[in-house]
């Protein structure tokens, strides 16, 4: 048997439930791998949470700074009882099986940050919906990931607690804004990790670090607990090695909150692994001819060809459609995503959790201090965007117009699926660039994004399934995209592809 | 609001020559166990900060659910209002920092408010007015900043956040502090009346922002200063009056009015402007994201109003079409549903209406303000009093007896007497006891008024003279000889007759 | 449109950012770079679309979920409070605030 960090989550849920392995050996090796090779640069993993921010130097070969804070005490206890379920018969669906989870999510056992010096050591007194509901399935959470701040970045190059490297090159960005969790599944540091995906959070990393992720249908999964960016565009999803353990996390992590989140969709998850193994004979791809435009990178066109030419083998045919509004939704995301980005980070004014800045001589130099020294700049720069938009005298220029182009974009999507079953094309432009790159420069970064946001605006399921290698041998990902509530749908495609590809067993040196 | 009104506008008193123009907002907390977006609990007066939840206190993750019965609140309000409930309605984000803000912003309505128009009317004196409603929203209550207890330095406790709150703004359409407190206590009247606010406005449960500007008549609206948080109807009018004088005054001087909100002060009797969160406010309004539309389906409005029973103005309009009373007491019996169902009551036993308003409204009122009672606890029930005035209608009491009766009965427990026979056994045997019974044995009049013909013969000549008042004078004379026994009416024609005999 | 360093302040105000000249120098730049990339937007032609708040609301009517008029939450003041910079008697504290 190859070794524990190297089994996807279903051969790791057999072997803990035909007991070949206890959850507390796994959950060891798996701490011992995050303590090793997970540390945040910011500190060496600890229970405690980082206190404050770290210049982001270059990433030694044996970290790839991808945990904020570990609590190995919790951990052990949580395996301890999964396996005395186990022994007694009672294993829930994924007893025993490790995830860590993105720092968005407020978690009680552990530190919750958002990547932000404005949370350092703040402790939530709830869990995450989501958290609870994989913590349900028995699964044992290892500890919190690095991200972008507050979810705001695709490089990972935003956290206050330190950058994340890219496990295949580390020298190279992880891909952003769930950075910590695509490098952790990536180097082998947990089987599986939460996400975020506001626009594209979720695909863009796992395309640059090699794995498998899955944003579901906006409002599938519930959005209480996980720190609001933009609350109109954030879905929660499963990052994995493989579309069959995004399949099983994914069932576990939908449904309805009824109670919590009034923008969750009243609709029973489900169980996806069971649609996994359809026949792809006469399913039509659509190819938005958009996202073969000019932009996209030799390397990358190759790679996504190759894995079509492979979906076409399997009884799939190619459709040619368009999305017109495709390069629209640049500027429509970055009106909307910080306009409601200003308001949603309004609560972080020093008072009622989080850091409070020294020295003030009134309450208004007190709200002034803690938002400018607890907040980074990209954080600041969207906050200005967003309070700017939503000022007297451009609401409508520009917020409403954006909320219209919007609609616009949903429909062009809704009549390419009257020609088409799922639409396919690139994650992103490029692979993943090297560290600082593009950080001087935030719109090269935004401009990267062209591929995801549609989707992310649409509220449509999205995916990214590794389909070769580019450019100084970086991961290439291939974006599935379908219509509401077919999540099943992608997961087939994805995990038909997979059965004749290998791109997604193939691990970073890193992770040996 | 004061936004230019087409409606024909009430001319109130001009002050040195200005017209006085009064707005109101008025915020009323709506009677729900759990707070409008949480299910923490909304009860007054608990240890600070020990009814603010996670949702309340703005916790990192945490998101807002509707609570169904404050919507349902807004539409009863809508209803008794006459106004018109919106199908669909939009929550939005009211963007500020203020420590009792936990979000930094407040979720409240803008473009689409769930009531919109409506009208409240009242009597001021005798004149029959109406307040146009502008909007009715639903939004969520702001925490408290306690500032004694601490040096340089101020408590937030969040324990009102997020109580829901109806907002309920009229148009610029009173003329005088007498007006504007008229509106705000029949506002009042409705809201507790329909138990959508417990109205008391010691806890805030009920406060009103006024609105004022002056201008010469004919003029445009003037510039408007907003009084904040009257808690009061006394601080109302004081906090009004002492606002249009100093308006006046800084026109008369040459100035101009600044528009600012100002707090009153009960101690100097002062409005002063304040500098707080509301000052040249950029709240930047937008959709929360984190709630859909609220959809207000037809069904639901009817299965409210079929639940709500009658409403005041409805009774008292019923009142003047069944009972043909003046609207003056229709208004005045529907005050409160004590008042309104003690009338019913009494004039359910055959008591005549008229004199039923009449008695409620002079001397039992008289009697229960003194007490500090309402009419449901008097301690003469209605069916005693309808007792009282069964007695009257027939003959047997004339008003002067029967207010001495009244005076006795208001001593005694037993006229709480709720079993009509009984009250009307009570009644009886005092008339008895008390001898109140009215003197309607003619020949025994007769005597009397004999005795005083003959004791005032000037009375005589001036009467032939035509001097009413002689003729009343003598009537006067006999009532006194007969220890108002006598029914007057009686008095009348026997004296007409022997005059115009002699 | 024409961003200028009045208007960095005033939106800075109102954010509760504090920028030194420098920080709003160098936002003034970045914001203008940005608004160009944005003011596109403005030609389109929208004339007739319903803005979209919820994306589910593409394909299907989204109204707000109302909740029956319970109280649940127990108080877990010292919970909720665990992480607050300064508290005293249960009190959030904060300096002076400034009524009238």
């Amino acid at each position: 048997m190859s070794a524990i960090h190297e089994l996807s989550v279903k051969a790791l849920q057999q072997a803990l439930q035909t007991q070949q392995l206890s959850a507390r050996q796994v959950t060891e090796h798996f701490l011992a791998r995050a303590r090793n090779h997970g540390a945040s640069l910011a500190h060496l993993a600890s229970d405690m949470a980082p206190q404050s921010p770290s210049p982001s130097t270059p990433g030694s070969k044996a970290s790839c700074g991808a945990f904020l804070s570990m609590n190995e005490a919790h951990s052990l206890k949580a395996a301890d009882e999964s396996d005395r379920r186990i022994q007694a018969g009672q294993a829930r669906a994924l007893e025993g099986v490790p995830i860590a989870h993105k720092d968005i999510f407020v978690t009680q056992d552990f530190p919750t940050t958002a990547g932000s010096k404005i949370l350092a050591g703040y402790r939530s007194p709830f869990n995450a919906t989501v958290v609870s509901r994989l913590q349900s399935a028995g699964m044992v959470s290892l500890g919190k990931l690095n991200c972008d701040e507050f979810a705001m970045g695709s490089a990972n190059e935003n956290s206050a607690f330190g950058v994340v490297h890219n496990p295949w090159d580390h020298t190279r960005i992880a891909g952003g804004s769930s950075g910590g969790s695509a490098a952790a599944v990536a180097m082998g540091l947990t089987p599986a990790a939460t996400g975020t995906d506001t626009g594209g959070s979720i695909r863009q990393p796992a395309a640059f670090c090699g794995i498998t992720g899955i944003k579901p249908t906006y409002g599938r999964a519930s959005r209480y607990g996980m720190i609001a960016y933009a609350s109109s565009l954030d879905q929660a999803g499963p990052m994995a090695r493989s579309a069959e353990d995004c399949a099983s996390l994914l069932s576990v992590l939908c449904g309805p909150d009824i109670e919590r989140d009034s923008t969750s969709l009243d609709i029973p998850s489900a169980d996806f692994t069971l649609g996994l193994n359809q026949d792809l004979q006469g399913l039509r791809i659509g190819l938005p001819k958009e996202f073969f435009a000019k932009g996209l990178s030799d390397d990358v066109r190759d790679s996504v060809r190759a894995a079509l030419d492979a979906l076409v083998r399997l009884g799939a045919q190619l459709v040619d459609i368009e999305l017109p509004k495709t390069e629209l939704s640049i500027p429509v995301y970055y009106v909307l995503a910080p306009a409601e980005a200003s308001s949603n980070l309004s609560r972080f004014d020093g008072v009622k959790f989080g850091f409070r800045a020294q020295g003030y001589k009134d309450l208004d130099e007190m709200y002034l201090k803690t938002r400018s020294e607890g907040f980074g700049a990209e954080v600041q720069r969207r906050i200005m965007v967003g309070a700017y938009v939503l000022s007297h005298g451009y609401y409508d220029a520009y917020y409403v117009q954006a909320q219209k182009i919007r609609r616009m974009i949903s429909d062009d999507f809704q009549r390419a699926f009257s020609q088409c079953d799922v639409i396919a094309g690139p994650v992103a432009p490029t692979v993943a660039w090297k560290l600082g790159e593009k950080s001087s420069d935030p719109l090269s970064n935004y401009l990267a994004d062209i591929f995801t946001l549609p989707a992310s605006l649409a509220g449509l399921p999205g995916m990214s399934v590794p389909c070769g290698f580019g450019e100084g041998h970086m991961p290439v990902g291939l974006q599935l995209i379908g219509n509401y509530l077919k999540e099943s749908q992608l997961l087939n495609v994805a995990h038909r592809y997979q059965g004749v590809s290998d791109w997604h067993t193939q691990l970073p040196g890193s992770a040996a | 609001m004061n936004t230019p009104t087409t409606h024909a506008q009430p001319l109130g008193p001009l002050v040195d020559g200005f017209e006085v123009v009064i707005g109101f907002e008025t915020h009323t907390q709506l009677t729900t166990q759990s707070k409008i977006f949480s299910r923490a609990s909304t009860a007054f007066g608990a240890e600070a900060n020990t009814q603010a939840c996670a949702v309340d206190l703005a916790l990192p993750g945490t998101l807002p659910v509707m609570n169904k019965m404050a919507v349902e609140r807004a539409i009863e309000f809508g209803l008794a209002v006459g106004g018109e409930i919106s199908e669909r309605s939009v929550f939005a984000r009211k963007n500020y920092f203020y420590p009792d803000l936990p979000k930094g912003y407040q979720i409240s309505q803008f473009e689409i408010p769930v009531v919109v128009g409506g009208e409240v009317s009242f009597f001021l004196g005798e004149t029959k007015k109406s307040v146009r409603l502008v909007r009715a929203h639903l939004e969520e209550d702001a925490g408290k900043s306690l500032h004694e207890d601490f040096v340089n330095q101020s408590g937030i406790d969040l324990n009102r956040a997020g109580t829901p709150l109806l907002e309920i703004v009229t148009e610029p359409d009173m003329r005088s502090s007498a007006e504007a407190v008229a509106y705000a206590k029949e506002l009042h009247k409705i809201v507790t009346w329909i138990g959508i606010c417990d109205g008391n406005m010691q806890e805030g449960s009920f406060r009103c922002d006024a609105n004022v500007s002056v201008r010469r008549p004919g003029e445009p609206l003037g510039t408007r200063r907003e009084i904040k948080n009257l808690n009061s109807f006394k601080f109302m009018q004081q906090a009004i009056d002492y606002e249009v004088r100093w308006q006046i005054e800084q026109l008369l001087d040459g100035h101009k009015i600044i528009q600012a909100t100002v707090l009153f002060n009960p101690d100097t009797g002062e409005t002063k402007s304040m500098r707080t969160k509301e000052d040249a406010a950029e709240y930047r309004y937008f959709p929360d994201p984190d709630l859909p539309p609220l959809v207000v389906d037809r069904h639901w409005v009817e299965e409210v109003r079929s639940r709500m029973g009658e409403l005041p103005r409805d009774k008292a309009t019923r009142f003047v079409r069944d009972f043909g009373l003046p609207e003056y007491d229709a208004s005045a019996l529907t005050q409160n549903r004590p008042s309104a169902h003690y009338f019913e009551e009494a004039v359910s036993l055959g008591a005549q209406a008229k004199l039923v308003s009449n008695w409620m409204m002079g001397e039992l009122s008289r009697r229960l303000n003194v007490a500090h009672l309402d009419f449901a606890a008097s301690p003469l029930s209605a069916q005693t009093l309808a007792a009282l005035i069964v007695r009257i209608m027939d003959g047997t009491l004339s008003n002067h007896s029967a207010k001495t009766l009244l005076e006795s009965l208001w001593q005694l427990d037993g006229s709480r007497e709720s079993d009509a026979k009984a009250a009307q056994t009570l009644v009886d045997q005092f008339v008895d006891s008390l001898g109140l019974k009215a003197m309607n044995d003619t020949s025994a009049l007769e005597l009397i008024i004999d005795q005083v013909i003959a004791a005032n013969p000037d009375n005589i000549t001036q009467i032939k003279a035509g001097k009413d008042k002689a003729f009343n004078a003598l009537v006067g004379q006999v009532m006194k000889a007969s220890k108002g026994k006598a029914n007057p009416q009686v008095v009348n024609d026997l004296l007409q007759a022997k005059l115009a005999a002699l | 449109m024409s961003l200028t360093l009045q208007e960095i302040s005033r939106i800075a105000e109102l954010a509760k950012l504090q920028l030194t000249a420098p920080e709003r120098e160098g936002m003034l730049t970045q914001l203008k770079t940005f608004f160009e990339l944005v003011e596109h937007i403005k030609s389109v032609d929208t004339q007739g679309v319903a803005p979209l708040s919820h994306p589910y609301a593409t394909v299907a009517d989204v109204a707000l979920r109302l909740r029956p008029d319970v109280v649940s939450e127990s108080n877990a003041r010292e919970a909720n409070q665990q992480s607050a910079p300064d508290v005293q008697k249960g009190l959030f504290l904060v300096p002076k605030v400034i009524e009238s």
